[in-house]
């Protein structure tokens, strides 16, 4: 198959997937999640084709339709976009196990409708990860938002509802607000949208309006959650946890570090970038994230609403790394969606088995909790090591980029960030795997045994924390790929 | 016959109009006033069609020479507007015929379909003509036929509707009458192109600009351009759905093109933006509908007057790209009609089947809607994306050209406000899309028979919904055709 194929194909079959898990319907289910589990699949195998051949150098392109004059639907595949689909589509497949066992565990209605969107939202985030240009990024950008906000509102309760407003609300607002101009501020003065390596905006941009025009892009692309628009990540915890999972810990959220990070190598131009000084305030902003994230962590008892949290921390250290606008940044910043990815699914799979298991949805509950559900606890502990960037986890390869980042930048204050952010991680998330194994059981735990969750939930609990640890011991073809994207 | 096309695409629905009064029983009335709108629609394609390949038609009624007899005179600009109207009255003719049902009285309906063609009659006559006394004559049938169908509107309220845009549309006509007489007693002629001709050398009188201002109010008068606007909101609101669906969708761009062909053609660019410094009224006065009547649509109850509202800050965006008087800015305005006519059509329709099976319209009227009628609010919210200017869907490339054509300017707050009036719209629709989603539909026993709207709704609705999208992914073809137009209006060479 040529690659051209397959890139249409990834797209595509996602929404095939939608229309026939939409025919099989709630009478037909396990019909139905074999619908899922297949596009999945094949998704996955597309991507895996593509992967040889853009690592050999190859960049398969393709126009879809122009529909504005010199504005192309276009889709280019390059490294980044590579290892974002990778992500996203791998970790398709295990949410899907996952997802069966929750919503079925858990006695969800309307699962039709949240499979389908799912795979639209899916069918999107292929759409990012291979748009050729920033006005197809945009464009695939929107639509996710807009296929994420009914999985976001499943429940149809009143926090449901409000969360929803605040979810779309938020991510509307700053895309046609601050994301939309900044695409035309950049079409006007560059006359193309196309990603080029090296940027297109260099000599036809004074330093000031840099800074503006990326201070647009830092804040317009809410998805990366850089404060102060992350309010709509917590706010979209009502969700089911299997969408927490991959939506709000990989795929929305990784567009949107995605997109800085693409903005900044193929837009800007990390070099225009370092000449004209534009990124170093946003290196700060992502800075105080990081912090503020992991202070307000400590705070929430609700364990989804404190991942939430830290995700936007860990969100905020793409953002960093992009912003140093070094080749080791980038390289930490690219890893490090891999890294965090893995983890944080981890970690939001045990959120949700919890829930199903034990219906406990607190972190004060949990104390003992590890001894009961043992391999649930262990998968935890290992996501957690992944985002503090201990080893034996992948977590370690990217924290130790971007530090390098920081130094090569110069920048000893943000070196002290990242290592503070640490100590952090280890107080508030180190912390439930520590008290579930070691601490005394809570006498109603005691009182009430629980056992651990279903299989499949366990099942794709243990490959994703597998993945984690494999990516400590063999980082080189993710290495390998990134370094393509500061190379070229 | 080819050769007789553009007196045709006003004479076929004009005699049509009389032969409809007669038709008995309201079905046949209505599958001819189709048939009408059909060839009408196949007759502005073959147009469009020869005017960009051929360039300019110059037609002489009866064969009397211009500019001694009538001239109808096609160029892209209007054959584009002739597109526009003719489209939505081929679209809303069809869905006209079970919804006129349940709002008009049965001896009523061949009226309405009279009333309708003699409208679309008005209006294409408007747009084709290259005479201005001509404009005022199609003027008077346009309005006066719109006056009845807003007064057919099953409520009360649609009669005092429609005698404040009978008051308000005839003194809009007056002004529009003693503008021409002005200009007929300086020149000696009506005819458009040798009034631009024969205007160049007078602009010193005192006369012309006096012209110049009676038309400006008339016209303005004409399009709702705030703040004469008034008469706007009750006759959409009251007017029977598939009236509110056409007018909405028409009358204004017609007004819109008559503002363009004056100011462009007659008057020419120079005397209208330098001499009489036309950007300056324009512009502040689009900027203030454009905002505050998003903010007035957002307190709406009425879902159909909260669309009314947005038509009016619609009307703002068109003015807005005018005012800017450069290609880009001619161009974003023109696309705008298009695009707006084609969103706005889509929405009324979706209301006009919510009032079909509901049979009302207040925003609690659409509590559970999404379940109970999914293809029509499905429908809703894809023209109310498209008014929000979301990528994929037509409003998206308005708003692209038209803060291009701002940014070309250097104005950047008004791209902002243009931005800001953007989410405004999403905050309206999304009281509906709330209401339809998340409310539980009511538990008695009126609400438990609502099902989704017939097919004879639904269908056109959603070609105009499919419109929408496909303009919105391949805008080529629009964006050739309002640029081609800008760059005639302008005299630009290509």
């Amino acid at each position: 198959m040529s690659p051209v194929t397959a890139v249409v194909l990834a797209i595509v079959v996602p929404l095939v997937g939608a229309v026939a898990i939409g025919l099989m319907g709630e009478e037909r289910a396990n019909l139905r999640e074999t619908a899922t589990l297949v596009s999945a699949a094949i998704v996955f195998g597309l991507v895996l084709t593509l992967t040889p051949q853009i690592a050999g150098g190859a960049r398969p392109e393709l126009v879809l339709g122009e529909p504005l004059p010199g504005l192309p639907i276009a889709f280019e595949v390059e490294p980044l976009g590579l290892i974002f689909s990778l992500v996203a589509s791998s970790l398709w497949i295990v949410t899907s196990i996952y997802s069966i066992g929750y919503m079925r565990g858990h006695h969800e209605e309307n699962q039709t409708r949240f499979y389908i969107f799912f795979a639209i939202a899916i069918s999107a985030v292929m759409g990012v990860a291979f748009a050729g240009n920033l006005f197809t990024l945009f464009v695939f950008y929107e639509v996710l938002t807009l296929s994420t906000f009914p999985l976001v509102t499943h429940h149809g309760t009143e926090a449901a509802k409000r969360g929803g407003r605040v979810y779309l609300g938020l991510l509307l607002a700053t895309s046609i607000f601050l994301f939309l101009p900044a695409v035309i501020w950049t079409w006007y003065v560059a006359g193309t949208l196309d990603f080029v390596p090296g940027g297109i905006l260099d000599g036809v941009l004074s330093p000031a309006a840099a800074t503006i025009l990326l201070g647009l892009f830092v804040f317009g692309i809410g998805k990366a959650a850089v404060m102060p628009v992350h309010r709509w990540l917590p706010a979209a915890m009502v969700a089911p946890t299997p969408v927490s999972a991959l939506l709000h810990a990989v795929a929305v959220v990784k567009a949107g570090v995605f997109a800085i990070l693409k903005i900044s190598v193929y837009i800007f131009g990390t070099t225009f970038l370092q000449d004209v000084g534009a990124s170093q305030i946003f290196a700060y902003v992502a800075g105080a994230t990081i912090l503020l994230a992991s202070l307000v962590a400590f705070t929430k008892d609700n364990l989804k609403a404190r991942l939430a949290y830290s995700t936007i921390g860990q969100l905020s250290y793409i953002v960093l790394g992009a912003m140093l606008a070094n080749s080791y940044g980038i390289v930490g910043g690219a890893m490090h969606i891999v890294m965090h990815a893995f983890g944080k699914i981890t970690l939001f799979f045990g959120a949700g088995a919890i829930l199903v298991a034990a219906h406990r949805t607190q972190v004060s509950q949990l104390d003992g909790i590890g001894r009961m559900m043992p391999v649930t606890m262990a998968a935890f502990l290992i996501g957690a090591l992944s985002i503090t960037g201990l080893p034996p986890t992948g977590g370690t390869w990217s924290k130790w980029y971007l530090a390098l980042g920081t130094l090569e930048a110069g920048e000893p204050i943000l070196l002290a960030v990242l290592m503070l952010s640490s100590l952090l991680n280890i107080g508030y998330l180190l912390v439930i795997p520590a008290r579930a194994f070691f601490a005394p059981a809570d006498p109603e735990l005691l009182a009430h045994p629980v056992r651990e969750a279903p299989m499949p939930i366990l099942i794709a609990m243990v490959i994703t924390a597998s993945v984690s640890i494999g990516l400590f011991f063999f980082p080189d073809p993710l290495f390998d790929l990134v370094r393509m994207v500061v190379e070229s | 016959m080819t050769a007789h096309l553009p007196v045709l695409q006003v004479v076929i629905p004009l005699m049509a109009a009389a032969v409809c009064a007669a038709l008995r029983p309201a079905r046949v009335a209505w599958a001819f006033a189709v048939l009408v709108s059909w060839t009408v629609f196949v007759i502005a394609v073959l147009l469009l069609r020869e005017v960009l390949a051929g360039g300019t038609i110059s037609y002489e009624i009866g064969g009397w020479a211009a500019p001694w007899g009538i001239e109808y005179r096609i160029d892209v600009v209007n054959a584009f507007v002739l597109l526009i109207v003719s489209t939505v009255g081929a679209v809303v003719l069809p869905y006209a015929g079970d919804s006129v049902e349940r709002e008009i009285r049965r001896d009523q309906i061949p009226l309405f379909y009279t009333a309708f063609l003699l409208c679309l009659t008005g209006l294409l006559g408007i747009t084709i003509t290259g005479d201005v006394f001509n404009v005022f004559v199609f003027l008077e049938i346009s309005s006066l036929s719109t006056y009845t169908l807003v007064a057919m509107g099953r409520e009360r309220g649609a009669l005092t509707a429609a005698f404040r845009y009978l008051v308000m549309g005839s003194v809009g006509a007056t002004f529009i009458v003693i503008g021409i007489g002005l200009l007929y007693s300086v020149t000696g002629t009506l005819n458009m192109v040798d009034l631009g001709l024969r205007l160049s050398e007078l602009t010193a009188t005192r006369t012309v600009p006096v012209a110049f201002a009676f038309l400006t109010v008339g016209i303005s008068l004409k399009l709702a351009l705030f703040p004469l606007h008034l008469w706007l909101p009750n006759a959409y609101a009251y007017a029977p759905s598939a009236a509110t669906a056409f007018i909405a969708a028409t009358a204004t761009k017609v007004a819109v093109y008559m503002l363009l062909r004056f100011f462009f053609t007659v008057f020419g660019a120079t005397f209208s933006f330098d001499t009489m410094q036309l950007g300056f009224v324009l512009l502040p006065l689009a900027l203030v509908a454009i905002f505050s009547m998003s903010l007035v649509a957002i307190f709406q109850v009425n879902v159909k007057r909260m669309l009314a509202y947005s038509s009016l800050a619609q009307i703002g965006y068109i003015t807005l790209g005018i005012s800017i008087g450069t290609v880009t800015g001619l161009t974003a305005g023109i696309l705008h009609l298009f695009n707006h006519a084609m969103m706005k059509a889509a929405l009324f329709m979706a209301l006009g089947c919510v009032i079909y099976r509901v049979g009302s319209i207040r925003i609690e009227a659409f509590h559970g809607l999404g379940k109970r009628m999914p293809l029509t609010m499905a429908a809703f919210v894809v023209a109310g994306l498209s008014l929000v200017g979301v990528p994929l869907t037509v409003g998206f490339i308005s708003k692209w050209y038209l803060i291009l054509a701002v940014l070309e300017q250097g104005w950047w707050p008004v791209a902002a406000l243009v931005l800001f009036t953007s989410l405004m719209a999403l905050v309206y629709i999304w009281r509906v899309v709330e209401a339809a989603y998340f409310h539980p539909s009511p538990t008695d026993e009126v609400a438990a028979a609502v099902r989704e709207a017939p097919l004879s709704l639904l269908i056109p609705t959603w070609i105009l919904v499919v419109v929408n999208v496909y303009f919105g992914v391949d805008a080529t073809l629009t964006v050739e055709v309002a640029g081609r137009a800008a760059e005639a209006l302008l005299g630009v060479p290509r």
